[in-house]
């Protein structure tokens, strides 16, 4: 772990330092514009200082995000509608209830197509197939159509995330389900277990790997959903509405910070699930 | 090859089709007479007979839509990013500090909620698919890489050393042994990427298009309630994302047929 610590930082920073070096020849063109007006001939450290102080630039330089992020979380009342953390909270809501009813969803469904053949022959091609509909191309209607039976806010949000998670939780779980050998099924057989013991007992422990990472990638695809949902409807709230009213008026900066923000989401709620896995699987004597 | 296609031929039930369709079948059916016996509005949701007949109707509109949004958007950018990806994957896999210190931050990119991306690049590449094939190149090029390059490292040393004992070179052992070791992985990310190109595709053009596209199509039809043209639209991407999918899958049988997860199917 240590060990890769130094490579990634590597990367890392010759990600900044290229971000920086792009913004030159991004917003060059206003610096220019703007120069041939006011009749100055602008030298080229000039030009690097004003292409990385941009008000509404092409690609802000990274401390400009920055400053934006520092200003709309530390700065601001949580409860101001300018407030990122507020909006923050609006997706999270909405994430966090799509995800546990679509855990919920896949468990039960994993369950289900384990332990009954119908299910498994006729319930698993649709799952698959459910998930070549792009429900995020449906999410206006979704909304619309929910919104026009007095449904609105955080529930047709929620349940766009729920469709997106339920499938790898599904997916992961029927694999997991399914893990034990013959061999240790052919014990619990010997020791007389009814199907509910060599359920709780051997399937369900041995399924917890597999449930863990499909809850990270049901995580990270809950959050979009809620994102993608906010996206039509012109929704008020939420990281969502705020890419959209950034990208109709052309504030670049505050996109950007939503974009981190919506990054720093995601990169927390997926290791705070690293975390308790780590912690489950040792207390189960799994860890490696 | 043919070998292999004729042999698995022999053992192609229809069992494993007829159970899922006719549950389909019942679930339309279902569907049908929901709608004529509740009489439930257009507006919430058109019956299937009235989506049929809207997309026969309208189908040069669909036509239109699919191609600007499946050909020129999600199709150019699935091949752009996929190819960088996998060229990127074979620079980086031969240096190891390289490949230490962008898994991870591949991988954590992987996570992100990528489509974000997409007023940024529309604002970039203008309103037309350009900016829809870029939102996808972005969207496709991390699961792609990250894959590619697990893949090109799942061949065990004792492989490799007999590579070396036959005196093979470099790109001998990257032909002959790696890249063939690393077709399931490649596949893997070929069939995540072929799902985030629709949906990529389709979200970008939320964010502006010119006044044809499958998103455009969608999120103005929607305004205006005609949610028939809506489900058109939905049976068009379902289609397309099936037979996406379902060609790459086809492919990887092709290609990954020594592969046990493809020997073990019946």
């Amino acid at each position: 772990m240590t060990r890769s610590i130094l490579p990634v930082l590597t990367v890392v920073a010759a990600i900044v330092v290229m971000w920086y070096l792009a913004a030159v020849p991004m917003n060059a063109q206003w610096a220019y514009d703007r120069a041939a007006r006011a009749d100055v001939t602008l030298s080229f450290s000039d030009l690097v200082a004003d292409t990385w102080s941009q008000e509404k630039p092409r690609l802000p330089a990274p401390h400009q995000v920055a400053v934006e992020v520092w200003q709309t979380t530390v700065d601001k009342k949580i409860t101001s509608k300018r407030s990122l953390i507020y909006h923050s909270w609006i997706t999270l809501s909405a994430t966090l209830v799509g995800f546990a009813l679509g855990t919920t969803l896949g468990i039960l469904l994993a369950v289900g197509i384990v332990y009954n053949r119908v299910m498994d022959m006729s319930v698993m091609p649709w799952v698959i197939a459910s998930q070549t509909i792009p429900i995020l191309a449906l999410a206006p209607m979704i909304i619309v159509v929910l919104n026009a039976v007095g449904i609105s806010g955080l529930l047709p949000k929620a349940v766009i995330s729920m469709y997106l998670s339920f499938f790898p939780v599904a997916v992961g779980m029927v694999k997991g389900l399914r893990s034990p050998e013959v061999m240790q099924l052919d014990q619990m057989h010997t020791w007389h277990a009814s199907a509910s013991q060599t359920f709780w007992k051997l399937r369900l422990p041995a399924s917890m790997p597999y449930l863990f990472t499909s809850l990270k990638v049901a995580m990270a695809a809950s959050l979009v959903g809620a994102i993608v949902g906010e996206l039509p409807t012109g929704a008020i709230a939420g990281l969502g509405a705020r890419l959209l009213a950034g990208s109709y008026y052309g504030q670049t900066i505050q996109i950007w910070s939503a974009l981190i923000m919506a990054a720093a989401l995601a990169a927390v709620m997926v290791s705070l699930i690293g975390l308790i896995q780590r912690i489950v699987l040792k207390r189960m004597g799994m860890a490696t | 090859m043919l070998n292999a296609l004729i042999a698995r031929h022999g053992t192609w039930t229809w069992g494993g089709y007829v159970i899922p369709v006719i549950f389909g079948i019942t679930l339309l059916a279902m569907w049908e007479t929901g709608e004529r016996l509740f009489e439930i509005s257009d507006v919430l949701l058109p019956a299937p007979s009235e989506i049929a007949a809207r997309f026969w109707l309208s189908r040069d509109i669909l036509w239109v839509d699919f191609v600007q949004t499946v050909i020129k958007g999600a199709l150019s950018g699935f091949v752009m990013g996929c190819g960088a990806a996998f060229v990127l994957a074979v620079v980086i896999d031969r240096f190891p500090f390289l490949q230490k210190g962008l898994l991870p931050v591949g991988n954590f990119v992987a996570a992100l909620p990528i489509v974000g991306m997409a007023p940024i690049l529309v604002m970039w590449f203008g309103f037309d698919w350009q900016s829809k094939a870029a939102v996808v190149v972005v969207m496709v090029f991390f699961p792609m890489l990250v894959n590619t390059v697990q893949g090109l490292q799942s061949t065990d040393n004792m492989q490799r050393d007999l590579m070396r004992t036959y005196a093979s070179s470099y790109w001998q052992t990257l032909l002959k042994l790696r890249l063939p070791a690393a077709m399931p992985f490649i596949f893997n990310g070929l069939k995540i990427a072929s799902t985030l190109a629709l949906i990529g595709a389709i979200v970008a053009e939320f964010f502006g298009s010119p006044i044809h596209g499958m998103g455009f199509r969608i999120s103005t039809s929607v305004g205006q309630l005609a949610l028939d043209l809506v489900w058109a639209e939905i049976v068009v991407a379902a289609i397309v994302g099936s037979a996406f999918y379902g060609g790459i899958a086809l492919l990887e049988r092709l290609v990954t047929f020594w592969h046990p997860s493809q020997r073990g199917r019946t």
